[in-house]
Formats: structure tokens, C-alpha cells, sequence
């Protein structure tokens, strides 16, 4: 007997093939709908809105007449993550050179490694909760709400972001790499600023990027630490406005051309933070240290 | 004969309903596979090309296996032979960008007809592969029951049967038996071997095509293995990829010599090693290359 | 002492360096350590201040602030169950909306699709991470609530025989609007992480699988589905913790009624959500009660993501998360809590 035909695998085996992997495409599209949607809908109701008085004049404040622009906002968020920024990346790659260089896998360096990670899941509000208790309610610096007192709570925030994504750089670096420059002689402080830092730093920027953009899109840790403000200020020790806070208040504004502005304020964040991150992933795609 | 009564080839250390834990040899027993109808079924490749992107590295084959025979495929390292022989079960095509032309005919089917379902050709013509890949996750039994629960024909008793006879063809039945229910990556390195064998088995195919199957084993294991293979000979149409000539005239019937994507030379295993017609042939074989 | 030819003056073997020069070396390493330091204590001080401005709340109420029902600010009487209760729910809709979603993402590009489609495929479902909380409540508030209203009510109405799921009236913001939103916003993380997950998969078992002649979902549901359940469960638990500690879009779209509503369509609250809202003019016991909201919140997040990295490190079979999974938990930045 010899084979002329072959046995069929069954029609509900094909079936099933077909309608699972049916499912997995359906499902991949639903999950880029939203995406498309928003960048839709941000486009199309918030691009109206921009104008150069919408960049160029401050919230008025106002119940009735003009709302104004939302350039304290801006140039407010870029003051507060800027400050946070200055604080959480150079204390972020110091504990990870620590965990890299020094640490290790002693017992000290796991638990910072764990409570490190434990950070990254903190609910955001948490940290501006903590930032009040500490910062606000004392009056330390002799005011109440502050602008560096919100730096510090985004800070904070962007802190483990910063150790977790530079650690995992940090380790990519060949220990050849250190051998070889340790075996020339070269005290370690050495190795770590002339040797280490300098190939890892595309990485380093990249990690970077992503906690700044990160920051600039969070509001609850400025809810009760930055509250905020109508006018440009460049006081860090007052009260500040920033783009989420704004976007935040506006929603739950009655009038129609504040919510407008809610679009345009927030098609601008969209636009920086997708900036920021575009740029990350451009300097991470153009070094490969393998 | 009955499948449970002990063939006459047992060795004379039998073991005993609670002998010890080290297990001497209890031959393979094809048999225990149950009755089979009919001969055995012989492929033949006409005219076959192989290609990974524009590179052609099967370069237009004409082969015939014979039935129930084991046939050997030798060749230096880059030849051809897995590739080859991955173009019978069509298992070639899974790589991305790779393709094949030409005929691959079991009997008289044409696995690369149009109109050929591919999962039922790989029902048909089974393979075992160089590292031996139980799947982690499952089981013994349900290693070897995997491919059986695909068709989802068979079940309770009957599948039960079939796993069993599957294992003691494979002459593993002994060594498991008592841990049916562990995980299949629990076993040594040659008993992994003969469980993917006794899973290829299980569903029953015509054709083994094996691709360097002890080239990770030690010695002893892969003594078992062609032992194996001497007795699967009965019932399957057998291809052995080796790079191992010794292993090559120990277990095979007809031997193929293969160079660049061509094969050069094909013949009974003895006379391919002892008097090969073709100059490259006698050069391979008796070591001056590959 | 004689000068031989391997010491300098004052007596030092060239072979040693000099303190002086030895100072930058500790200054670096007790430096670093101390900053690594202060990092736990940072974190337990923060705990500790928690716990004390909660505590005047816990002790007045114990535990029926967590389990009684009944938070009326006017009354001054904060027991928060219907907050615990709306967390809840609208997680677990996330959950639910999400997982399956993103796994099915997470199978697509890393299985099935071309290979020049997985880099942008992939990027784009990453972007919704880049995307402020803030602004999904915006979207959420005007365009979610109202165009999903509308099929809300044919739902509660077709399925009206389910209880708590179908059978209200949907308001316009409720625990379902907040839980879409959720999904949406737990997506990338849950599908970053199980496309990692999926990668480890030893490409040998789907090759053995394919040769038993199984079709291509019979060869994912054989062999990449089992290998990269705990990793993906991980995955989907990092996600959970995210959705738990969402405020802004959630206090946008929940309706800020701290009632345990009645079926999925109603308003609710959340732990989260209540926080932000009511802070900013609390005094006295109602400022302690939302701090003990807090607390419970935070005790919540860390239990669940400390079992989240425990799956994911079992998933990873060996790695740490160093890696790309590294970055992605680290740097998604899924918009805020």
C-alpha cells in the first residue's frame, strides 16, 4: 500500500488556527487604536488653539474675559523638571555606579537594588504626599507651597527610574573594559570617570530622557507641593504653574475656550514629551555597544 | 506477537519487579508499537533546490531512500545535509526568507504539491533534532503524548496505550515508568533523545529523518541511540544526518556523500567507505578534509 | 632607613600610592554607599511619616476604616470602604480589558508578524506609555464618556440579566470609563514585558513542535504560552500595581461618589482619586483619614508589586530583569498614578 493521498488534519484544527491567530491580529490593532485616537483628537481639538499668544501670553486668571496663553506653564514645567532633573540624575547614576562598581551583589547592595525597584511601583501621588509632610506643612524655607519643594517630589519620582535604567547600562559595559584600565594602573575613581561613564554615556542619556520625559507628564506630585499659579514667575520659592497642573484645572473648567485650551496645552505636552522620547531612542538606536 | 510479552532479544539481566534503581539494558521493542498493515514507504527528491535569501545552497538533488532502510548522509561541515534534510518535512520553510523547489515524493505524493496541507506532511515524516528539546513544561507522558493530542483522536485508555507502547519501543520504558508524571527535562541527556524519539513515534509517522541526533550525547548514549535506530529500521524508512563516519557505517545501510549543496556520491555504507568511485569522496572519508 | 630602589623619599614603597592619593578612591566609594544608603532611609522615613499622620484615623476607626462604608466629609466620619472598593474594580477591569489585549500584542509582533513590522509595531504600542495621565483623563472626559455612553446603555440594557454588570442606568463618568482607561494605560508595560518573556522561549521547542505537525497556534499554545506564563504573569501583576495608584485619570472620569455603586456603569471613587480631590482642603481627621487612604494604597502597591517581581524573575529564568527588561519596567513611562 502506498501513500497517494494524505490524511487531512482535521477542518476544526484548521479552524482554530485561523480564528486564534485571527484574534492576535485583532487584538495588536485594538491596542494601537487608542494611540491613534488620541494623537487624533489632540490634533484636532488642540491645534486650533495654538497661536503665538497661546505661547507668548500668561493665564489671566480670569472668570469671564480672556483666559490668555499658557506660557507660564510651559516655561514653569521646564523650570520644575529642569531643577528635579539637576537633582535626581547625577544621585540616580551615583547609586548605580555604586550598585555597578562597589556593591555588587552584597547583601547591602540587593536590598537598595529591591527597595529601588519597590520605588518604581510608589503610586505618584505617594511621593507628593510625603514632599507635603515633610516640605510643606513645616514651612521649610519659610513657605508653604514651592516650586523646588515640587522639584524634589519629582525627583524623587524619577530617582529610581534614573538608578534602574543606568544600572542595567552600567552592567553592559565590558569589565574588559575596566581590566584593561585598572591593569594600566589607574586608580579606580579614575576608571569609573575616564573609562566607565564616558561608553555607557549614550545610554546614560537615553535612561535620562526617558525620567525627564516622564517628569514633565506628572501631576499629582505637584498637587500639593508646587500647587499653583497664573503669572511667569522664576522664583523657585514661590508657587508655580506647570503644563499638567493646567491641563488638570482646565478640564474641570465650564467654559468651553478653557477646555479648548486644555487641547492646546496638551497637545504641547504630547509634543515635548514625544520629543524627548524620539530623541532617547535615536541615541539609544545609534550606539550599540555589542 | 504480543506487544507485552518480552521479545527475544531482552539482555539476561532482567529486571525485577523491584529491582534496583540503576537500570541495565531492556532493549527497544518496536513491536510494542502495535500491528502495522502494508510496507514501508520510500521518498524520493527530484530535482530539489534550497535556498536562505539569494543564497542557493541546495543546488538541484535527485535522491531515493529506500524503504525500511536506514540511509546515512555525510559531508563536511556547510554541505547541505541538514538543510537537505529539512526540505523533507518541509521544516525548511519555517526560516524567514528561506525556501525550496523541486519534488520531495513519498511514495507517489508530492509533499510540495500545491494543494498539500504542511502540518500533515510533518504527521507523516518525523523528526528528531541534534540537541535533544523535550518540552520543559510537560510532563514524560505528556511529552510523548503531545504530538498524539494534536489530532485529538485518542484518548483515556487508548492514549495511555499508545504513550506506553511508544516508550517501551523506544526501550525507555523501564527507566520511567515509575516517574511518568515528572518533568521530561528531568532525564539525562540520552534518555531526552529517546523520549523526543518516542514522542516522534507516538503519532505513528512513516518516514524518521534525524539530524545529527547523538552529537550531544556521550558514548554510552549514543550506543543506545543506534541501537535504536537498528531496531526503528522495521517499521520506518530512516534518514540519519552524521558527521560521524564510524557512526555512519555502524547503523547505515546506504550511505550519501555530500559536497557544496550537491551530492556527489551515493552507495551501499561499505562500499562508499571502502571503495568510493569518487575522488572527493575517498578524500573525505579517509580524513584529508571536513 | 637606606633609599633603595623602591621607595621614595619618606619612606614609602613606590608600590604604595600616597593617602592624598588614595583620598578620591574612598571619597567615590563612601560617597556612593552613602547616597545608596540614604535611599532606604529615605524610603522607611517616608513610611514611618505615613503611618504617623494616618495613625490619629486608625485608631479612632480601626479597621472598619477599611472594610465600613461610609465616607461623608460633612459628617466628618471617614470609613472607606466604597475607595477600596472602586481601586479595586476598576483594576480588576483593567485587568481584564488589558491583559488579554496586550498578551495577544505581545504574541502578534514577537510570532507571527513580519520581521521588518516588530521594531515599529512594537515602538508605537510603547508609545502609549509616553503619554501623561493627564492628558487620557482630557480624552477620557470628552471624548470617552460621552461617545461610549451611548453603547453603555444598549449594554446595561441587552445584558440587564447579569447581575451588577448590566441592568443601571450609566452615568456619564463610572468605574467602567475609569477602568478602559486603565486598560489602556497598563497596555504597554504588560505587552513590553511579555514580549521579552515570549523571546526566551528556546526556539528548539517551537521547531520540535512544528515537526509533530502542529499548526502554528497549536505550536504557541504547546510550546510559548506554558514557558512564558510566569513572566507574563509578572508582567500583568507590574501592570496591576500601575493601575491600583492611578489618580489623575481616574479621579477625571470616576464620577468622585464614594459610594459603592451598583453596577458598572456608575460613579464611583478610588483611593487615588479621593486623595487628590478632597486634599486640598482637608483639615484635622479628614486630613489624617486620606493619609490613612494612602497608606492603605501604598501597603496595597507594595504587596502586589513585590509578588509582581517575584513572577517576573521566575519568568525571566535567570536574569534579573538586567536588560531590556530592565529598561522597560524602569523607563515606561506609563503616565502617572
Amino acid at each position: 500500500m502506498s501513500i497517494t493521498t494524505l490524511p487531512q488534519i482535521s477542518a476544526k484544527r484548521r479552524r482554530t488556527d485561523k480564528v486564534m491567530r485571527g484574534s492576535l491580529v485583532a487584538g495588536t490593532v485594538i491596542a494601537l487604536i487608542p494611540l491613534i485616537l488620541i494623537i487624533f483628537y489632540l490634533l484636532q481639538k488642540g491645534l486650533s488653539t495654538w497661536s503665538r499668544s497661546f505661547f507668548t501670553t500668561d493665564p489671566t486668571g480670569s472668570f469671564f474675559g480672556n483666559p490668555g496663553g499658557i506660557r507660564s506653564a510651559i516655561l514653569g514645567s521646564l523650570e520644575i523638571v529642569a531643577l528635579a532633573t539637576i537633582i535626581s540624575i547625577p544621585i540616580g547614576i551615583g547609586v548605580a555606579l555604586y550598585l555597578t562598581e562597589y556593591g555588587k551583589q552584597s547583601w547591602f547592595a540587593n536590598t537598595v537594588r529591591y527597595f529601588v525597584d519597590v520605588m518604581t511601583g510608589v503610586p505618584s501621588i505617594m511621593f507628593g504626599l510625603f514632599i507635603y509632610i515633610v516640605l510643606v506643612t513645616a514651612h521649610v524655607g519659610g513657605v508653604g507651597f514651592a516650586a523646588w519643594k515640587g522639584a524634589i517630589a519629582l525627583a524623587l519620582l524619577m530617582l529610581p527610574i534614573v538608578v534602574r535604567s543606568a544600572e542595567v547600562v552600567l552592567l553592559v559595559v565590558p569589565s574588559s573594559l575596566r581590566e584593561a584600565a585598572l591593569a594600566l594602573g589607574a586608580p579606580r575613581w579614575r576608571v569609573v570617570f575616564r573609562v566607565v561613564l564616558p561608553t555607557a554615556a549614550s545610554g546614560l542619556v537615553t535612561g535620562s530622557l526617558l525620567a525627564v520625559a516622564r517628569g514633565m507628564g506628572e501631576t499629582a506630585p505637584l498637587l500639593f507641593t508646587v500647587s499653583t499659579a497664573f503669572g511667569l514667575t522664576f522664583n523657585l520659592s514661590h508657587q508655580m504653574n506647570t503644563m499638567p497642573f493646567l491641563i488638570y484645572n482646565y478640564i474641570q473648567s465650564p467654559r468651553a475656550v478653557i477646555q479648548g485650551l486644555a487641547w492646546g496645552a496638551a497637545l504641547t505636552l504630547v509634543v515635548i514629551v514625544l520629543i524627548l522620547n524620539i530623541i532617547a531612542r535615536a541615541i539609544a538606536g545609534r550606539s550599540r555597544m555589542t | 506477537m504480543n506487544p507485552h510479552e518480552v521479545s527475544s532479544k531482552e539482555s539476561t539481566h532482567m529486571p525485577t519487579a523491584d529491582g534496583p534503581q540503576e537500570q541495565t539494558d531492556v532493549a527497544p521493542d518496536v513491536s510494542a508499537l502495535g500491528v502495522r498493515e502494508g510496507r514501508g514507504h520510500t521518498v524520493s527528491l527530484e530535482d530539489l533546490h534550497a535556498y536562505y535569501g539569494q543564497q542557493h545552497a541546495i543546488k538541484g538533488i535527485d535522491l531515493d531512500f529506500v524503504a525500511n532502510r536506514v540511509t546515512a548522509i555525510i559531508g563536511p561541515s556547510g554541505c547541505g545535509k541538514s538543510t537537505m534534510v529539512r526540505c523533507i518535512n518541509r521544516m525548511h520553510e519555517e526560516i524567514p526568507g528561506a525556501r525550496a523547489e523541486g519534488s520531495v515524493k513519498l511514495d507517489d505524493l508530492d509533499v510540495y504539491a500545491p494543494e498539500v496541507d504542511v502540518t500533515a506532511v510533518r504527521r507523516l515524516i518525523g523528526m528528531v533534532f541534534q540537541k535533544p528539546n523535550p518540552f520543559p513544561t510537560m510532563s514524560v507522558f505528556d511529552n510523548v503524548a503531545a504530538g498524539i493530542r494534536l489530532s485529538g483522536n485518542s484518548r483515556g485508555a487508548n492514549l495511555r496505550d499508545r504513550v506506553h507502547g511508544a516508550l517501551r519501543a523506544v526501550g525507555l520504558w523501564d527507566e520511567v515508568k515509575s516517574r511518568l508524571n515528572q518533568p521530561g527535562i528531568g532525564l539525562s541527556g540520552g534518555q531526552q533523545q529517546r523520549l523526543c524519539i518516542a514522542r516522534t513515534v507516538a503519532v505513528e509517522p512513516e518516514v524518521i529523518l534525524m539530524d545529527e541526533p547523538c552529537s550531544a550525547l556521550d558514548p554510552v548514549a549514543t550506543l543506545k541511540i543506534e541501537e535504536l535506530i537498528d531496531e526503528l529500521k522495521e517499521r520506518y524508512t530512516i534518514v540519519i544526518v552524521t558527521h560521524n563516519m564510524q557512526q555512519a557505517a555502524r547503523v547505515a545501510d546506504s550511505t550519501v556523500f555530500m559536497l557544496d549543496g550537491e551530492v556527489i556520491e551515493v552507495g551501499p555504507t561499505n562500499d562508499i567507505f571502502t571503495k568510493p568511485r569518487d575522488e572527493r569522496t575517498e578524500r573525505y572519508v579517509t580524513g584529508k578534509f571536513g | 632607613m637606606e633609599a633603595s630602589a623602591t621607595t621614595v623619599t619618606g619612606g614609602r614603597s613606590v608600590l604604595e600610592r600616597s593617602p592624598v592619593a588614595r583620598l578620591p578612591d574612598r571619597v567615590l566609594k563612601w560617597g556612593l554607599s552613602a547616597l545608596a544608603a540614604a535611599i532606604l532611609i529615605l524610603i522607611g522615613y517616608f513610611f514611618v511619616r505615613l503611618l504617623d499622620e494616618s495613625h490619629g484615623v486608625f485608631t479612632k476607626y480601626g479597621l472598619s476604616f477599611v472594610f465600613g462604608n461610609n465616607w461623608d466629609v460633612s459628617a466628618n466620619i471617614y470609613h472607606g470602604a466604597a475607595l477600596l472598593f472602586g481601586t479595586i474594580v476598576t483594576s480588576a477591569i483593567a485587568l481584564i480589558i488589558g491583559v488579554p489585549v496586550a498578551v495577544a500584542s505581545a504574541l502578534f509582533i514577537s510570532e507571527l508578524c513580519p520581521r521588518r513590522a516588530r521594531g515599529p509595531l512594537s515602538i508605537l504600542v510603547d508609545l502609549l506609555a509616553a503619554v501623561p495621565s493627564v492628558v487620557y483623563g482630557l480624552w477620557g472626559v470628552f471624548v470617552l464618556c460621552p461617545h461610549l455612553l451611548p453603547a453603555e446603555k444598549w449594554f446595561a440594557r441587552t445584558f440587564s440579566f447579569i447581575p451588577w454588570i448590566g441592568g443601571g442606568i450609566p452615568q456619564l463618568y463610572n468605574y467602567f470609563i475609569a477602568g478602559l482607561i486603565l486598560a489602556i494605560m497598563i497596555l504597554p508595560i504588560v505587552s513590553a514585558i511579555s514580549r521579552e518573556v515570549i523571546a526566551t522561549v528556546p526556539p528548539e521547542n517551537k521547531e520540535a513542535a512544528l515537526a509533530l505537525g502542529a499548526t502554528r497556534w497549536e505550536m504557541i499554545r504547546m510550546t510559548v504560552l506554558p514557558y512564558s506564563r510566569p513572566g507574563i504573569t509578572g508582567g500583568a501583576m507590574l501592570g496591576l500595581g500601575r493601575a491600583l495608584g492611578e489618580t489623575i485619570a481616574v479621579v477625571l472620569v470616576i464620577g468622585a461618589a464614594p459610594v459603592i455603586g451598583h453596577h458598572l456603569f456608575s460613579q464611583g471613587y478610588s483611593l487615588a482619586a479621593v486623595i487628590a480631590n478632597e486634599f486640598g482642603e482637608a483639615t484635622g481627621i479628614h486630613t489624617s483619614a486620606l493619609f490613612a487612604a494612602g497608606t492603605v494604597l501604598f501597603v496595597l502597591t507594595l504587596i502586589v508589586n513585590v509578588i509582581a517581581r517575584w513572577f517576573v524573575s521566575r519568568g525571566a529564568h535567570g536574569t534579573r530583569g538586567t536588560g531590556a527588561t530592565g529598561m522597560t519596567i524602569a523607563s515606561a513611562p506609563a503616565a502617572e498614578k
